[in-house]
């Protein structure tokens, strides 16, 4: 018998913009010490599937209208609230995307750790302190004496995945449960964490439900991969059978989206538009002195796209910003066509920030809510006289057509298009003034992977067609590899390693650029 | 973390000293002077008894005579009611005062913590439209209406409650504390409904729901404190209004508490009980306000490491 077996589960949403079928008909089953991987693109009913069968979803507005979801015999979906109460945090248990929002910041992580011993197994506070250490150390985490009285802010986002997969797995639930578990955590840090899920799967031998919209992430670990489409189960099968002989459409586009390719090179004549030279830019605070950016020097040539590649807290974003002067340099130069930018006074700033713009990773806190896509687009034209107002309508609509939204949308607002979309927005922004330069921070990491590629391919054509020179920012050398020329990796302030992206992937030299490149998820795909 | 009280403390000095030498000021350039009764004073007299307040004095000498006194907490001798220092008829109004605003401030936040709560637990249902309609009501009728609408009410037609006094016949002070509290408790049903929400709808709610905590655990312990940190900001400057507010009570009341005094010195221009009520408190308006921030900085972790950094 299946630990799990769910049959014919449909669950609608009634809201007051209508009724959709989040999860049409599915029917799926999870066996004991085995992951199952549900895939899909947000939307596509896969966390809703998961969260119904707990009872977290609230309802209204979802309404699970018909199915059956057998736990160990019992039906979930029959179950009062206090029966499935009983279930959760106990035999089933769940991790969640963002491990910066999913503890709360209130508590010490002690404290959060062993309220599931406490409320389901009745142990006394000490004998489950205890417990809560042993845990900590199980998942990596050294000396868990002074850590457990530590509050969530004073980890970093793996380390609070590691202490939400401890407070997970401490009443040693038969299934657990994780959604999006890695999305929100750089590639090293994803490796580490998917490693640590797969070791304590088979240790334990239990069921994992592993959701992701990225294929390449389940490569290395899932035993059954299910993909879902718009609530619909649109394949299922092992991962030979998904990876090497996808039959539907949707799990072949999904496939497609992996970054697997390294940009075919481009001869560029060798003239540098920008050149930094010693750069540092620190940071105080009253207790101590950052150096995010410590002696950094390159150029990048016209036309050309850098990748600069490193992890939270490398100081990538630091230079980029560095570099537009949104943030006081604390030394160094940086010259853009010749012009030492460091030098600049503020009002010779202006002329030069319409030939360098930015691209940021959020789109949906980058966009002003209360402008409309025709607002924000000809808000810089106008601001650089650009445009007339006359003629700022035809020049926003052109704008639209080249990053590929639809003009019907020139009325509309951020809240009404999709993560996709308002980085298409973002990126029309940033071309509006034709800069020369633009500083793209981490702009598809919020993203999906179909939309991901989507997002990559449209900026690798607008480089083309308006001659772009761009420093592309991510944590992710696969997506680098697929659109830089060349490839600058960080570690803690400083460049540790930087050449072509054929070379760098072909021939890393340095350990760390080494370690990068084993986290990219997805390694048995490539070896076969 | 004492850096940062010591610190405020520090930073209280200027605002009090700005707010003593204002008052002074104003309270000599408004006509009039505490000896200028209807009924004419032989000028021997007026000046005697000016010589004895330092009022023949010139206006700079006498701010900073007052200014030596205060360092030495020496608030001066009433001019109105003579033999009488102005420490003592603090001392003698405070408590009543004191006691009239801890009633109000408890209805505020027990009744407006909870009706706030319940309806954030349901939004948009009759239990969130109903609590929050009268914390409407409570928001725009002046104290100075509810007061008597209440008397009127329960003091002469229902005759329930005692329309007048504190602390003579038993359930006396319960119609001034509810005057008082309400339009507190109003703003407190208000902002921890709004805080509340924005909790309840965090993922570390839905965390806790997957941990299979009963409901009122999720809502307590994981809900409250952060819910109701916007009504633990809201504390100092509520506490302001409630000793503003405490004056309009204690006159519709009889009671008597520092507000009755304050404003019968404004009457009768007695010069160093306007001054001695008026630094006594904004001295504690500058403390509650400090305290309504350790409280908020010892309710969120992440300001507590700010804070001692």
């Amino acid at each position: 018998m299946s630990l799990l077996s769910v049959s014919n589960l449909r669950v609608d949403f009634n809201t007051r913009n209508g009724h959709t079928i989040a999860v049409n008909d599915i029917s799926f089953s999870v066996e004991k010490g085995q992951i199952t991987a549900i895939i899909g693109e947000s939307g596509s009913g896969k966390s809703v599937a998961c969260y119904s069968l707990l009872g977290l979803l609230p309802q209204p507005p979802a309404s699970i209208e018909s199915g059956q979801a057998l736990f160990e015999g019992h039906d979930l979906l029959q179950m009062s609230e206090a029966e499935l109460r009983a279930i959760r945090g106990r035999d089933i248990a769940m991790i969640f995307q963002d491990p910066m929002t999913c503890l709360n910041p209130f508590m010490t992580i002690g404290d959060q750790l062993i309220e599931p011993l406490i409320y389901h197994k009745k142990l006394s506070k000490n004998d489950a302190l205890a417990r809560a250490k042993e845990l900590l150390v199980e998942v990596g985490i050294r000396d868990p004496d002074t850590t457990i009285n530590n509050y969530p802010h004073e980890f970093s986002g793996g380390m609070r995945q590691r202490v939400m997969i401890a407070m997970a797995l401490i009443n040693e639930p038969k299934l657990l449960i994780a959604d999006e578990p890695t999305t929100a955590l750089d590639v090293t840090i994803q490796a580490q964490i998917l490693k640590l899920i797969a070791e304590l799967q088979t240790k334990r031998d239990i069921g994992v439900i592993f959701i992701s919209h990225d294929l390449a992430v389940v490569a290395d670990i899932a035993d059954q991969i299910i993909v879902m489409e718009k609530g619909h189960l649109v394949e299922r099968g092992n991962r030979e059978q998904i990876f090497h002989k996808a039959q539907h459409p949707y799990t072949q586009k999904l496939l497609a989206a992996i970054p697997n390719s390294t940009k075919a090179t481009s001869s560029h004549e060798p003239e540098p538009l920008i050149q930094v030279e010693h750069l540092k830019t620190y940071f105080e605070t009253p207790s101590q002195l950052v150096k995010a950016v410590d002696d950094v020097s390159f150029q990048i040539n016209k036309g050309e796209i850098l990748g600069l590649v490193g992890e939270s807290g490398s100081g990538k974003s630091t230079i980029g910003r560095s570099i537009l002067r949104l943030l006081p340099v604390t030394a160094g130069k940086v010259s853009f066509a010749g012009t030492d930018i460091t030098a600049l006074k503020p009002s010779d700033l202006k002329a030069m920030r319409r030939r360098m713009q930015m691209i940021f990773q959020d789109p949906y806190a980058s966009l002003n809510p209360r402008m409309s896509v025709y607002d924000t687009l000809a808000e810089p034209l106008l601001l650089h006289g650009l445009e007339s107002r006359k003629t700022v309508e035809q020049a926003v609509l052109k704008l639209m057509d080249d990053v590929g939204l639809a003009r019907a949308f020139i009325r509309k607002y951020p809240h009404e298009f999709s993560g996709g979309q308002r980085q298409r927005i973002a990126i029309g922004r940033a071309l509006a003034t034709k800069p020369d330069f633009i500083v793209a921070d981490e702009p598809v990491s919020a993203l999906d992977v179909t939309i991901q590629a989507q997002i990559l391919d449209l900026m690798l054509a607008l480089g083309q067609q308006y001659g772009l020179t761009m420093l592309f920012v991510s944590h992710d050398l696969a997506v680098v590899r697929h659109i830089a020329d060349r490839i600058i990796v960080l570690y803690h302030g400083k460049i540790v390693e930087q050449g072509s992206s054929e070379a760098l992937f072909n021939t890393p030299q340095d350990s760390y650029t080494q370690t990068l490149l084993q986290s990219i998820p997805g390694q048995s795909l490539r070896a076969s | 973390m004492w850096r940062f009280v010591i610190g405020r403390l520090l930073q209280a000095i200027p605002v009090i000293f700005v707010v003593i030498t204002a008052t002074f000021f104003l309270v000599r350039a408004a006509p009039g002077g505490p000896f200028d009764a209807e009924k004419a004073v032989i000028p021997e007299v007026k000046a005697a008894l000016e010589r004895q307040y330092r009022l023949d004095l010139p206006l700079h000498e006498q701010y900073f005579a007052y200014l030596g006194d205060l360092m030495q907490g020496d608030l001066g001798p009433s001019f109105k009611y003579p033999g009488r220092s102005i420490n003592e008829l603090i001392e003698s109004g405070l408590p009543v005062t004191a006691e009239l605003g801890a009633y109000a401030l408890l209805i505020a936040l027990v009744v407006g913590g909870l009706s706030g709560i319940l309806a954030a637990l349901r939004p948009n249902t009759l239990q969130d439209y109903i609590p929050m309609s009268l914390a409407m009501v409570g928001i725009c009728m002046p104290t100075f209406l509810l007061g008597p609408l209440l008397v009127l009410l329960f003091g002469i037609e229902l005759d329930w409650l005692p329309v007048s006094g504190w602390g003579d016949i038993p359930g006396d002070k319960l119609m001034p504390s509810i005057t008082l509290g309400a339009a507190y408790a109003a703003y407190v049903a208000r902002l921890s409904r709004a805080g509340m929400l924005e909790v309840l709808s965090q993922d570390y709610i839905r965390t806790a729901r997957a941990k299979g905590l009963p409901e009122w655990q999720v809502v307590i312990k994981h809900g409250l404190r952060g819910g109701m940190l916007p009504v633990v900001a809201f504390l100092g400057p509520a506490f302001a209004g409630l000793l503003a507010g405490s004056f309009v009570v204690e006159t519709i009341f009889q009671i008597p508490g520092l507000g009755r005094f304050y404003v019968q010195a404004a009457f009768n221009r007695d010069y160093t009980m306007i001054l001695g009520t008026t630094v006594f408190l904004s001295t504690l308006i500058v403390l509650f306000n400090l305290l309504s921030d350790i409280v908020a900085a010892w309710l969120n972790p992440r300001l507590r490491a700010q804070l001692s950094e």
